[in-house]
């Protein structure tokens, strides 16, 4: 009797899944096989357009760079015959692009650990231990996600002038830190408002203190949003410039986008050395984001909709 | 940069979970913020508050000497043609991009949507710019845009026009920045858009097929209805961006010709370093910070009221 089962298993379950599945792209509507391949070859077209225009830069900056200042064709076109190396020497030499990365690099690092150490710590009370005080705490820190770099700068230049912090490595980082941590502590508190309290409840019960809580049972469970952090936090840093600029004024000791920037402003014409110097600040971030693609986007989608 | 979407007070949870445990009520919890409170006391805080005193001063940048002036600096800011020409051209950066980058990045995120090959590399080619810096990325458009030998012109000359200074009229060089700065970040409205679509239910749109409904009133009547958190993120985002740009601006045209392509931002630059009007600089910060946050604070709220007429 138990032959007359029409269906395998699998294809209620598969039926099932579809049903829930909201994955799925929406099916298309019924319109003639003729409308629907017009339409896609649109959307395909529409889509080869953004792409094109999304690498444009790109590809004009490498052309330019591979070219001597002599070498009066296109823009359009790659140097035939032989790469012209020297627009990244003058840049190395006279944009100190090289030091600029190391400074970035240093700059970027510290930071991230403190916003993510500063943050983590911070969210911990203000998620779980929700008083009158640390509610306006929380609204005040993500208030100052508002504020732009410019709208403080003289009062922050002239402030870190007479603690002779400007062109300091620790003045700058902590200036980084300033401008990334409200973000961070948002997102910590987002996520650990999300964690079941029990567990820290056990810990409690087992005789734990709070400090042994947040450090044993707590940070371990932030990965997935400390990646986020991180992944926010190093692209924002590596990439200031608002402030760095007039923090950072030392050709020594500037950060990448103002030695961009300066190299940029000085070099005036000699713009094969300024793609050179654009394509190797863009070099790390690219080679990074090649490797980490996945986790970028889902990190930056994770940050944006909290 | 991100998260001011929810901008309200947490909620305290019902039966105040808090307290479920005392030592999660023990106040000593609070020691743990208080690293971060001092950084951002000391280094923005701090900043922003001394910047509304100096901006009823006087004072030129760097010599000791400065004196109270009262509202002076303020009805200076009703006055400055320039200042109107920054604050308008503010408005335009910031409005434009974000409406550029809602239409097109929520087409992308449709066509992108849909299951096809090389969707993946699609959309990591579309969202490559926003990880380079902005400085880079005007560096990179202005050799695009140059008069002799730049890219743009080329191509101008080869469809039979005339070689064009791009970046020497206002009008073209404001259109222009607008262009790079939506264009560079677009790819954000897309991945909000994306995630946005992906968690709309399959079955919203049989239903709708079931009764009837063709391609544009799916899209009506449950795509637009239900992307609306994703449409508050992003025109948050963009609007917040868009009002404080300043790298674009600083590398194509920093400001020029003349004053007319400043943004507010810029042109407190200009006013502090160049001009040594420290004093006056101050006063525009204050304005644009109290714009930014206003212009935010409105979007969010009129957006977020939508989400819960919704629900």
């Amino acid at each position: 009797m138990t032959t007359t089962i029409t269906e395998p298993a699998g294809a209620t379950a598969e039926r099932g899944i579809r049903f829930t599945d909201d994955r799925r792209p929406p099916a298309r509507p019924r319109a003639g096989r003729a409308g629907r391949a017009v339409g896609s070859i649109a959307i395909g077209f529409g889509l080869l357009v953004a792409i094109v225009l999304q690498l444009l830069p790109f590809y004009i900056t490498v052309t330019t760079a591979l070219k001597p200042r002599s070498d009066l064709s296109s823009q359009w076109v790659l140097p035939g015959d032989e790469w012209y190396w020297q627009n990244f020497t003058t840049a190395v030499d006279r944009g100190h692009i090289l030091g600029a990365i190391g400074n970035s690099a240093l700059v970027t690092l510290v930071s991230t650990l403190l916003v993510c150490a500063l943050g983590a710590l911070a969210a911990y009370p203000l998620a779980r231990r929700t008083s009158v005080t640390n509610r306006l705490v929380m609204v005040g820190i993500v208030g100052l996600i508002m504020v732009p770099p410019l709208s403080i700068l003289v009062p922050l230049y002239t402030m870190m002038n007479q603690l002779q912090a400007v062109n300091t490595y620790w003045g700058t980082i902590l200036v980084m830190v300033a401008t990334q941590l409200p973000l961070a502590i948002f997102l910590y508190a987002s996520f650990m408002r999300g964690l079941p309290l029990s567990i820290e409840e056990a810990a409690a019960v087992d005789g734990a203190s709070p400090v042994q809580i947040l450090f044993r049972v707590v940070f371990p469970m932030l990965k997935p949003v400390t990646a986020t952090v991180v992944i926010l936090t190093s692209v924002a840093v590596w990439n200031e410039y608002a402030l760095s600029v007039y923090l950072m004024r030392s050709p020594d000791m500037r950060t990448i986008a103002p030695a961009i920037g300066t190299f940029f402003a000085s070099s005036g014409s000699d713009l094969g050395a300024a793609a050179a110097a654009s394509l190797m600040s863009v070099v790390p971030v690219l080679a990074v984001y090649l490797v980490l693609q996945r986790y970028f986007i889902k990190g930056m989608v994770a940050g944006a909709e909290k | 940069m991100t998260a001011t979407s929810s901008l309200t007070l947490p909620q305290r949870r019902r039966g105040s979970r808090s307290s479920a445990s005392p030592r999660f009520a023990r106040r000593s919890l609070n020691l743990f913020y208080v690293p971060a409170l001092a950084v951002l006391a000391l280094f923005t805080i701090w900043p922003l508050l001394n910047g509304i005193v100096l901006s009823f001063t006087n004072w030129n940048g760097y010599s000791p000497g400065r004196s109270f002036i009262g509202l002076e600096n303020y009805g200076r800011l009703f006055a400055d043609p320039i200042f109107h020409t920054a604050l308008f051209n503010t408005f335009i950066y910031g409005f434009g991009s974000t409406l550029i980058q809602q239409v097109v990045g929520l087409a992308l995120a449709l066509a992108l949507d849909r299951a096809m090959r090389g969707r993946n590399v699609a959309r990591a080619i579309i969202y490559l710019p926003v990880l380079v810096s902005p400085v880079v990325m005007g560096t990179m458009y202005y050799l695009f845009f140059s008069y002799n030998s730049g890219g743009l012109n080329d191509l101008v000359v080869a469809l039979g026009g005339e070689r064009t200074a791009w970046l020497s009229d206002s009008n073209t060089a404001i259109a222009l920045i607008v262009l790079v700065n939506s264009l560079q970040f677009v790819g954000i409205s897309m991945v909000i858009y994306l995630a946005g679509l992906q968690s709309i239910p399959v079955m919203y749109y049989e239903a709708a097929r079931l009764d009837g409904a063709g391609a544009l009133q799916q899209f009506m009547n449950v795509t637009v209805p239900l992307l609306q958190p994703a449409f508050a993120t992003s025109i948050v985002l963009n609007l917040i961006g868009g009002l404080k740009l300043f790298d674009v601006i600083q590398v194509l045209t920093g400001g020029g010709p003349g004053y007319s392509t400043n943004s507010v931002s810029t042109l407190i630059s200009t006013a502090y370093f160049d001009n040594q009007t420290a004093g006056y600089a101050s006063a525009m910060g204050v304005a644009l910070f109290i714009l930014i946050a206003v212009f935010t604070l409105f979007a969010n709220t009129m957006l977020n009221r939508k989400r819960l007429e919704l629900q």
